[in-house]
């Protein structure tokens, strides 16, 4: 998000869903749509038996990329070197879209000057991409004119994952795909409300709307509105209130929804962390690993039995209905007002539709969504007015910072890479039937997919002497799992790829403790790990 | 765009050429029945229900293959257009298992529907009868293709929506079969289990094994709300009876359209588990003490406000979630910056 921010000035998929459909282009870069984003995958699908070409960037061979009319089966963490190459080939074949750079974007040298380097050889060297290719898919993304880009986070879970995002936004921008149907840059969002929570404000710099907690006259609003004084401190992010656990710098906790035990990287430092807090407060369905260090625990209610709205990755906000009671008793939107009434703020909220009403009055690209409006099929923000229809395509004029900003980036390697000791490069995402925590709990999902498979290549699988349904045990610098194995050659010689939905294999007490820098993002798809076949 | 003039039963439309007999009939409001055919998918002409009588056309042509031409004059109302389709009901039901009283279906079956706009309680056709084995050994599905009228909707939404094609007809003539590559049982098969086979069929072949037995159609409440797992915001129906959700079935969600994947469908099954909490916990000694929300409330308030005392503000921080509605986030947001005072706030969106 933060790259896009930095290069659009707005953090967020550039064109709806739909928009796949009538594509004539889809270039997929570090996605696995067919498993992470079901909905997508088919559309994508079917877009390419349409006629729409499609390319593939990953290591591993997903569904897709089986598919795909190129795939390029790049060496992990090489994604700025693959798009300083195609770029390269674009400006040296003098296909880029000048209109669009010379009138929509600025710092165009910069980049001109950085993608000099990377010449197709040199990049197929860093890569693994055959230099025909890289020539073959820089002219056909270059000259397609409905050409789309999407991602998710095999872009962003790497040590230099905002400098990827800006890599993407920087193709896009040279080729002038930007600001029209059917192209953009599309992060596709993995969690049902992690756009909403990125609206609403749930983040260390931002109040809702994504307005600069430093900023003054915007503080200024705030305060008139909630009637407090507010700091213009910059807050701390995740791994940061991590830290702080473990030095004693923070102290209280409250954790809403959230796993971080299972679900963040190098979880036994997260852990340390919790250990040594004087208060936490956990709410939530179950009795996660997390909130067994709690001291308090507030039972939470579920999507099925609280009002409110999530808003998907295309920024629409669409409605959730209570259907059933509240198991707790009460909807978590009560505990929270329960919460802040006990403490001093009085504000006495009768429904949700009321707390959404009070947000939108202070964020002025919700200003024109009410739950009147978007009682059947939900309204795309920005939507400043009552009668705005919304704006499925961002940046069609100019872009939210005023000009495209292009940046000349570098390759960077990643944190942690395979060496003598850690001799596998351990890769980890999402499978199709699960989805972080809450699948588990679903009984019919855990009857067929109910424990980890980690995927070996079979040349490794023959050096290890194991087969599939053998146990190993895989382990870092930082921790261990262990976890049956699936001998396929969907994963190249070298690497190892595991899921993190299953207590009984906590994946990410392996995965690497390094962070991209700006983001704090754990580099998730890449670490070194060695593997042991285990007694079965 | 050309433009095609046609009358049905007098009334006079423009369509865009190549429109359907049969959806243009449906636009001005006539009702024409049809089994095979399904807006989402290709048509295939291929259960002759939705037969027509157009003037200079020897046979009853199927309107849902039928492209309207210009001064095309259709009736869809004749006897000879009621009687075509009685007897195609007549042959269908002659191997299909009347059961309607148990069936799954009833309220909401197609056949059952036309049955009961045509007059057809019985077939006058007596033959052969299929024997074929319920494939339920799965937690999903429960496929009993003795009721299946092979209209094949489930193949094509395998293959044209969902792209995997796992489904296609198996053998010929009587025993034609809709299943997996070698008539596996689904388990068997490289199946998904999204559901969209079971949300285009229009009998009671393809059922939701979960919600059986659980309640007639006219006797559920359908609450439309949006998916809890990934973001792309799949809407779809809860269905609900005597408090309790019985199943997730399909509506008509602006990305999803009908189509959800095996999480959506399937995977509300958390929300009811046994394992859920539903009362505050206060931890105790080591352990974990039930408590009434007062008393965990007051404990937190409590505490929270001691740490802000001795420490500051920002010893305090707070975990939002993307799981949960911009309601909440909200309320969470102003909570950390307004009543305890620090932007320590965060959540996972950076995983």
């Amino acid at each position: 998000m933060a790259g896009l921010a930095t290069s659009f000035g707005s953090g967020a998929m550039t064109n709806p869903i739909n928009d796949v459909n009538d594509s004539e282009l889809l270039f997929l870069t570090g996605t696995n749509a067919t498993e992470a984003h079901p909905i997508i995958g088919y559309k994508m699908r079917q877009a390419h038996r349409r006629g729409a070409k499609l390319i593939v960037i990953d290591p591993r061979r997903t569904e897709l990329a089986e598919e795909a009319d190129y795939w390029l089966q790049i060496k992990s963490g090489t994604d700025i070197a693959l798009l300083n190459g195609l770029m390269h080939i674009i400006i040296k074949e003098d296909l880029q879209d000048k209109k669009f750079i010379e009138e929509r974007c600025e710092n165009y040298e910069a980049l001109e000057a950085t993608v000099a380097k990377y010449d197709p050889e040199y990049v197929s060297e860093v890569t693994g991409v055959p230099v025909n290719i890289l020539y073959e898919v820089a002219r056909l993304y270059a000259t397609t004119k409905k050409a789309g880009i999407y991602y998710t986070l095999g872009i962003t879970e790497h040590i230099c994952g905002v400098r990827n995002v800006m890599s993407c936004a920087n193709i896009a921008m040279l080729t002038g795909h930007l600001g029209k149907p059917n192209t953009g840059v599309n992060p596709m969002r993995g969690q049902n409300n992690v756009q909403g929570a990125c609206d609403m404000g749930a983040l260390p710099n931002v109040f809702p709307g994504y307005q600069n907690v430093n900023n003054d006259e915007i503080r200024a609003k705030f305060e008139k509105a909630w009637g407090v004084a507010l700091d213009g401190k910059v807050g701390l992010k995740i791994p940061e209130m991590f830290e702080g656990a473990n030095h004693g710098t923070v102290k209280a906790m409250f954790i809403l929804g959230e796993n971080p035990v299972l679900t963040d990287p190098n979880s036994n430092h997260i852990r340390s962390g919790l250990k040594k807090l004087e208060f936490l407060v956990v709410q939530e369905l179950f009795l996660t690993e997390t909130a067994e260090y709690a001291d308090v625990i507030l039972p939470s209610a579920s999507f099925a039995e609280c009002d409110g709205t999530f808003t998907g990755t295309e920024r629409r906000v669409q409605r959730v209905r209570q259907a059933i009671v509240p198991l707790p008793g009460q909807a978590n939107w009560q505990t929270l007002n329960q919460m802040m009434i006990r403490m001093g703020c009085l504000t006495n909220y009768k429904h949700p539709g009321e707390i959404w009403d009070e947000m939108a009055s202070l964020t002025p690209s919700m200003a024109g969504i009410n739950y009147e409006r978007i009682d059947k099929d939900g309204l795309v923000w920005p939507c400043p007015t009552c009668d705005h229809p919304g704006t499925p395509i961002l940046h069609t004029a100019t872009f939210s910072r005023g000009k495209g900003l292009f940046q000349g980036i570098e390759h960077v390697p990643p944190g942690e890479m395979p060496d003598q000791d850690y001799p596998f490069l351990l890769n980890t995402g999402r499978i199709l039937q699960h989805y972080n925590v809450t699948t588990p709990y679903s009984a019919g999902i855990m009857t067929l997919w109910n424990e980890e498979y980690a995927w070996v290549n079979p040349d490794d699988a023959c050096e290890l002497d194991v087969e599939t349904g053998d146990r190993i045990r895989v382990s870092s610098r930082r921790g261990e799992c262990s976890s049956k194995v699936r001998v396929t050659d969907r994963v190249p010689k070298g690497m190892v790829w595991m899921s993190f939905h299953y207590t009984a294999s906590q994946t990410n007490a392996v995965t690497s403790h390094i962070l991209d820098p700006t983001s704090g993002t754990g580099e998730y798809k890449v670490c070194a790990v060695k593997v042991e076949k285990l007694a079965s | 765009m050309a433009v095609a003039t046609v009358t049905i039963d007098g009334m006079t439309v423009q369509v865009p050429a190549g429109t359907t007999v049969l959806d243009a009939a449906r636009s001005i409001g006539i009702k024409i029945p049809a089994l095979c055919y399904d807006p989402d998918l290709s048509s295939v002409g291929a259960c002759r229900i939705c037969v027509v009588e157009i003037e200079g056309s020897r046979n009853l042509p199927a309107s849902c293959v039928t492209a309207c031409t210009d001064g095309m004059v259709v009736r869809t109302d004749t006897p000879a257009v009621a009687e075509a389709r009685k007897a195609i009901l007549e042959l269908l039901i002659a191997n299909h298992p009347l059961d309607c009283m148990t069936c799954e279906k009833s309220g909401t079956c197609l056949l059952q529907k036309y049955c009961y706009e045509y007059g057809v309680s019985s077939s006058p056709f007596q033959g052969d009868r299929h024997e074929f084995a319920i494939d339920d050994d799965n937690p999903f599905y429960v496929r009993d293709m003795n009721k299946c009228i092979l209209c094949g909707r489930c193949i094509r939404a395998c293959e044209e929506i969902v792209g995997r094609s796992v489904l296609d007809f198996s053998y010929r003539g009587f025993n034609t079969k809709a299943g997996p590559f070698m008539d596996t049982p689904i388990r068997d098969s490289d199946c998904v289990y999204c559901g969209s086979c079971i949300a285009v069929c229009p009998v009671g072949a393809l059922e939701e094994k979960k919600m059986i037995g659980k309640g007639r159609p006219w006797e559920v409440e359908k609450v439309r709300t949006t998916c809890p797992y990934c973001g792309t915001g799949c809407v779809f129906d809860l269905n609900v009876k005597d408090g309790r959700i019985i199943g997730v079935t399909s509506t008509d969600g602006d990305v999803n359209g009908r189509f959800l994947c095996v999480k959506g469908r399937f995977g509300y099954q958390f929300v009811q588990s046994g394992d859920r909490l539903k009362t505050p916990l206060i931890k105790k000694n080591g352990e974990f003490k039930e408590a009434t929300w007062a008393e965990a409330l007051n404990l937190i308030a409590g505490k929270f406000k001691e740490t802000k005392e001795k420490y500051g503000s920002d010893a305090f921080g707070a975990l939002s979630s993307a799981r949960c509605s911009n309601e909440e986030n909200y309320l969470l947001d102003k909570f950390t910056r307004a009543v305890i005072g620090t932007n320590n706030i965060d959540h996972c969106a950076r995983l």
